[in-house]
C-alpha cells in the first residue's frame, strides 16, 4: 500500500513538471499583456489548445508508463527481493534469490546470493562441529531410549502438574489397551507427551502419594517412593510405584539448604556405625535428599497391569476362604451333636434320631459346599487390595491434613504412638477417616476432633474421639454401609468395604468417665521395617540414575497449568494440527467429513507418533470427482465410524491445544455444524497457516498449502490424506513461528489479530 | 435353684446340640432365632447367660450384644459370643462390645460346659 502510494505521487509531480512551466509562463505573459494582445491570444490560442492538450497528455501518460516500469522494477522488485532475502536471512537457508529485472537489481540479487553462500559456508563449518558434540549426547539418549522403551514395566515421567514428559511404549500399549473407546485412537489419544495423567490416573491418589513422598524426604528416608494400586474405568487393575525427580546438578543452593537445616540425622541410621566409610556416605546421601526436599520437579511412575495376577489370587483367596471360614459353622454344627451323641448314652431314641439326622444333614452339606467351591469359584471374585506398610503417624498426619483442610474441623493429637506401623491401603483409609470427620460434623455439629494412635497386642487402634453429643451405633451400622462421599468428592467404596479390605473392625464406644465417645477403627499391625535393609534399594537417587531426555518441559511448569493464555508466547502452547477430507466443498448443502487426521505440536516439536488418523462413514454416498482427490472410496469409509462417534474422540484429542488448520475457516466449518447434534464443542483458539502465510509474506501471489511448503523449503509428501495435510501443515507452522517472531508477532493473542486483519480473513466460505 | 440360659443362633442344627447340653447340665433353657427375639426374650426371661451367635439375619450378634449391655436389668447377664468368624480383630470387636467370652466355631462342647460354668461360677 505505501508504495503504491508512492507511486501516485510520483505520477502526479511528473503531472505537474510536465503541465506547470507551460501554465506559469502562459499565466506571466497573460497577466503582463493588454486587453487587445490579450483577446488576440486567446483567439490565437484557444482553437489550438486541443492539439496541445492532446500531446501533452499523450506526453504524460508516455511518462507515467516510463515511471511504472521505473516502479515495477526497482521498488516492487527490490521489496519482493527483501521478503526473499528475509526468507533466506531465517526459514529457508537454501533459498536463493532469482536475479531479475534491470543489471543494477540484478546484480544486487547476485551480491546477496554470494553473500548468502559466504554465510552458509560459515554456518555449515560451525554446525559441523555442533553436530559432532551433538551426536555423542544423542548416542547415549538413543541408547537409554531404546532401554526404557524395552522395559517391560511401563514408564511415565510427569512433572508437578501431572503433564507427561516421558513415556515408554510398555506405558503406551497398556493405556492403550485400557481405553474405552469405539475408535482406534480415543485409546492412543490419551497418553502424550504434555498431556494429563489425571484423564488416567485419579488426581486425588497421585497427590496424596507425592505428599507421602514429601513426608519421607523430610524424615531423611531412604527409599521416598509410594505405591498404590487403581482401578480403571474398565475395572482393570494399575499397580503404580511413584519415585521424586529431584532438582540436581544445584549443588550451590542444594548445600546451603542443608546448612541451614538443623542437624537431624536420619531415625535408624544413627544406631549402626558399621564400617567408618559406609556411614559418612550415607549421612551425605541423606543430607542432599534433605536438602532437596523442597525441589521435587517431578515424578517417575513405573505402572503395571495387575489385573490378571490379582483376579488369579483372589480365585486362590476366595477358594481358601470358603473352605475355612465356610465351613466353620457347619463343622461347629456337626462337631456338637457328636460330642453330645458320645457323651449321652442314655439318651432317648427319638432325640438321638434327630442328632443323627443333623449329622447327615451337616455332612453332605460340607461336602455340596465343596463341590459348588472347586467347580464355580471363579464366578464370585471378592477382590482383595494389596496393602503397603507404613508408619500409621503417617496417615493419621495425612488425614488430620485433609479434614483441616475440607471441613475446616480443628483436630487434636491425643496419645498418639509414633512407632506403630500399619498395612493399609493409605488412600482409602484416609478417606474413611475424612468421611466419618464429615458425618459427625454433619450430623452432630462436633467442634473438635482428637485423633488417638494406640496397639494392642497385633492390632493398632485408630480412634475419633469427640465430646458431647453421643451417637448411636444403629447410626454408625447406616454410615458404614453408605459410599464415602465428602462434598464433591466421591468414592464408590463404603466404610465397611474399606474395613473389609483390611481385615480390620469399627465400632462405637463411649468412654463415661471421660464424658466423650469415639470411633475405634482397628487395623492389624505390621512389623516394624529394617531400615538398613532398605538403603541396599538407594540406587534410585544416586548420580548414576538415568536422565535421557532434557526434559524441557519440567520447566514449563507454571505456564503449562491452567488452559490457553492468549498472551502465552507461540513457542510454548501446544497445538493440535489438523486435516479434513470432505465428500465436497459445501458442508452447508450436506456435504460430510470423511476423513479427520491431526498431529499434536508440544514444545516445538511436531511429535509424529502423537496423532489421530481416523476414516469416517459419511452415511452418503461419495462424488466421482472427490474420489479422484482424496482417493477414498466407498469401500474404504464403509464400516468406518461415523462421525457422531469419531467427533468426540477427535474431541478428547484436541483437549487443551490451540487447533491449527491450513484454510481453518473450512474445516472448522465442518466441525462447527455439527456440534449442536453431536453435543462436543471446539472453543479453544484457531489458527489458520493460509492467514499466517498472508501475514508473513503479502506480496506473494500463493498461498496455498504446497506452496508455502515450498517456499519455507519442507519436503511435500502424502498429501491429500488428511494425516498427510496435516503433518504438512505442522511443519510449515512450525517454521512460522520464527518469521512471526520476526515481525514482533510473539504471542497466540498477536497472531490471531494480525490473521483477522490480513486481507483473506475478510473471505469466508 | 437352676441358672437361666438363652441360646441366641438362627441355625436349628447347632441349636439342638446346644439345647441338649444345656437341658443335660440342668440349665432353664430358652431359644431365639434372630436378634430382635433376641432382646426380647432377654428381658421377659433375664437369662444369667448368654449365648450369642454373630452372624444373623435382621440384627447381627454385635448389635444384639451392645443393645443388651445398655439394658439396666441385665447387668450380671453373661454374654458368650460364638461365631464362624476367626479374625482377631473381630473377637476384639466382641470383648470391647461388652462380650464376657468369646468362641470360635468350631468348638469343643466339653470346653463351652466348663467356660459357662466358670462364668457362672
Amino acid at each position: 500500500m505505501k508504495a503504491r502510494l508512492r507511486f501516485i505521487l510520483a505520477a502526479c509531480v511528473l503531472g505537474l513538471l510536465m503541465t506547470g512551466p507551460f501554465a506559469l509562463t502562459g499565466l506571466l505573459l497573460f497577466a503582463d499583456a493588454k486587453d487587445a494582445e490579450r483577446a488576440a491570444f486567446a483567439q490565437f490560442l484557444v482553437p489550438r489548445l486541443p492539439v496541445g492538450g492532446v500531446i501533452t497528455l499523450l506526453g504524460l501518460v508516455a511518462g507515467v508508463l516510463l515511471l511504472r516500469g521505473l516502479f515495477q522494477q526497482y521498488v516492487q522488485g527490490l521489496s519482493r527481493m527483501a521478503e526473499t532475502l528475509r526468507l533466506m536471512l531465517g526459514a529457508n537457508r537454501n533459498f536463493r534469490v532469482a536475479p531479475e529485472g534491470p543489471p543494477e537489481v540484478r546484480e544486487l540479487a547476485r551480491a546477496a546470493n554470494d553473500l548468502a553462500q559466504q554465510r552458509d559456508e560459515l554456518l555449515n563449518d560451525v554446525e559441523a562441529q555442533i553436530r559432532t558434540a551433538k551426536a555423542t549426547v544423542e548416542e547415549e539418549k538413543n541408547r537409554l531410549a531404546a532401554l526404557m522403551s524395552e522395559l517391560a514395566l511401563g514408564v511415565v515421567v510427569c512433572n508437578l502438574d501431572g503433564r507427561i514428559l516421558l513415556y515408554n511404549s510398555r506405558a503406551r500399549l497398556q493405556f492403550k489397551a485400557l481405553a474405552q473407546g469405539p475408535t482406534s485412537m480415543s485409546g492412543g489419544a490419551l497418553i502424550g507427551l504434555g498431556r494429563s495423567i489425571f484423564s488416567i490416573l485419579e488426581r486425588g491418589q497421585i497427590t496424596h502419594s507425592l505428599e507421602n513422598i514429601q513426608q519421607r524426604l523430610r524424615r531423611g528416608s531412604a527409599e521416598p517412593t509410594a505405591n498404590f494400586i487403581t482401578s480403571t474405568r474398565g475395572g482393570q487393575l494399575l499397580r503404580a510405584q511413584m519415585a521424586p525427580v529431584l532438582r540436581t546438578g544445584a549443588t550451590g543452593p542444594a548445600t546451603a539448604t542443608v546448612d541451614s537445616l538443623p542437624p537431624a540425622p536420619p531415625p535408624g541410621e544413627g544406631g549402626d556405625n558399621v564400617g567408618s566409610q559406609a556411614a559418612p556416605a550415607q549421612g551425605v546421601a541423606a543430607a542432599t535428599m534433605l536438602g532437596a526436599e523442597l525441589q521435587v520437579t517431578g515424578y517417575v511412575l513405573t505402572i503395571e497391569n495387575i489385573t490378571r495376577n490379582f483376579e488369579r489370587e483372589a480365585e486362590r483367596d476366595q477358594v481358601l476362604q470358603s473352605l475355612t471360614d465356610g465351613n466353620r459353622a457347619a463343622l461347629a454344627n456337626l462337631r456338637a451333636a457328636v460330642e453330645t451323641l458320645i457323651d449321652s448314652p442314655e439318651m432317648e431314641v427319638d432325640y438321638r434320631e434327630r442328632f443323627t439326622r443333623v449329622i447327615a444333614d451337616e455332612a453332605s452339606a460340607m461336602s455340596q459346599r465343596l463341590e459348588t467351591t472347586m467347580s464355580g469359584f471363579a464366578d464370585s471374585l471378592k477382590t482383595r487390595w494389596p496393602l503397603e506398610d507404613v508408619l500409621a503417624i503417617d496417615i493419621v498426619a495425612a488425614a488430620a491434613r485433609r479434614v483441616a483442610d475440607r471441613l475446616h474441623l480443628p483436630i487434636k493429637n491425643e496419645d498418639q504412638d509414633t512407632s506403630l506401623w500399619i498395612r493399609v491401603d493409605s488412600f482409602a483409609l484416609i478417606q474413611a477417616i475424612t468421611f466419618l470427620a464429615s458425618r459427625l460434623q454433619d450430623h452432630y455439629a462436633i467442634r473438635e476432633l482428637r485423633l488417638r494412635l494406640s496397639a494392642e497386642g497385633k492390632m493398632v487402634f485408630v480412634d475419633l474421639i469427640w465430646s458431647g453429643t453421643p451417637v448411636s451405633s444403629e447410626t454408625l451400622y447406616t454410615w458404614e454401609l453408605e459410599p464415602m462421599n465428602v462434598g464433591a468428592e466421591t468414592s464408590p467404596l463404603t466404610l465397611r468395604d474399606v474395613v473389609d479390605r483390611h481385615s480390620g473392625e469399627i465400632w462405637y464406644q463411649r468412654d463415661k468417665a471421660a464424658h466423650n465417645a469415639f470411633f475405634r477403627i482397628v487395623l492389624p499391625a505390621a512389623v516394624t521395617p529394617d531400615v538398613q535393609t532398605i538403603d541396599q534399594t538407594q540406587h534410585l537417587h544416586s548420580d548414576s540414575r538415568p536422565e535421557y531426555y532434557d526434559f524441557d518441559l519440567f520447566a514449563a511448569r507454571d505456564a503449562e497449568g491452567s488452559g490457553i493464555d492468549p498472551d502465552r508466547r507461540l513457542t510454548d502452547l501446544a497445538y493440535s494440527v489438523f486435516d479434513t477430507e470432505t465428500t465436497g466443498l459445501q458442508p452447508s448443502n450436506g456435504d460430510e467429513i470423511i476423513q479427520l487426521g491431526a498431529v499434536r505440536i508440544v514444545n516445538n516439536r511436531l511429535l509424529r507418533q502423537e496423532i489421530f488418523d481416523q476414516l469416517v462413514d459419511p452415511v452418503i454416498p461419495l462424488k466421482p470427482e472427490g474420489i479422484l482427490i482424496h482417493g477414498i472410496t466407498e469401500a474404504m469409509v464403509n464400516g468406518q465410524p461415523r462421525l457422531d462417534v469419531v467427533l468426540p474422540a477427535f474431541h478428547e484429542f484436541c483437549a487443551e491445544t490451540v487447533l491449527v488448520a491450513h484454510n481453518a475457516s473450512f474445516d472448522m466449518r465442518f466441525l462447527q455444524l455439527k456440534e449442536d447434534s453431536l453435543g462436543v464443542r471446539f472453543t479453544q483458539p484457531v489458527l489458520d497457516t493460509l492467514l499466517l502465510s498472508a501475514v508473513i509474506h503479502p506480496n506473494q501471489e500463493s498461498h496455498r498449502l504446497e506452496s508455502i511448503a515450498e517456499r519455507l523449503g519442507i519436503n511435500v509428501i502424502g498429501r491429500h490424506t488428511a494425516l498427510g495435510d496435516a503433518y504438512v501443515t505442522g511443519e510449515v507452522f512450525l517454521k512460522m513461528i520464527p518469521l512471526l517472531a520476526d515481525m514482533g508477532i510473539l504471542t497466540l493473542r498477536q497472531a490471531l489479530d494480525a490473521a483477522q486483519k490480513t486481507y483473506f480473513a475478510r473471505v469466508k466460505y | 435353684m437352676s441358672h437361666r440360659i438363652l441360646i441366641v443362633d438362627d441355625e436349628p442344627n447347632i441349636v439342638i446340640s446346644l439345647e441338649y447340653l444345656m437341658k443335660k447340665e440342668g440349665f432353664q433353657v430358652a431359644v431365639a432365632t434372630d436378634g430382635e427375639t433376641a432382646l426380647q426374650l432377654a428381658s421377659e426371661f433375664v437369662p444369667d447367660l448368654i449365648l450369642l451367635d454373630v452372624m444373623m439375619p435382621k440384627k447381627s450378634g454385635f448389635e444384639v450384644c451392645q443393645a443388651l449391655r445398655a439394658a439396666p436389668e441385665l447387668v450380671a447377664t453373661k454374654i458368650i459370643m460364638l461365631t464362624a468368624k476367626g479374625r482377631e480383630t473381630e473377637v476384639t470387636k466382641g470383648l470391647a462390645l461388652g462380650a464376657d467370652v468369646y468362641i470360635t466355631k468350631p468348638f469343643s462342647t466339653k470346653d463351652l460346659v466348663l467356660q459357662i460354668k466358670s462364668l457362672l461360677g
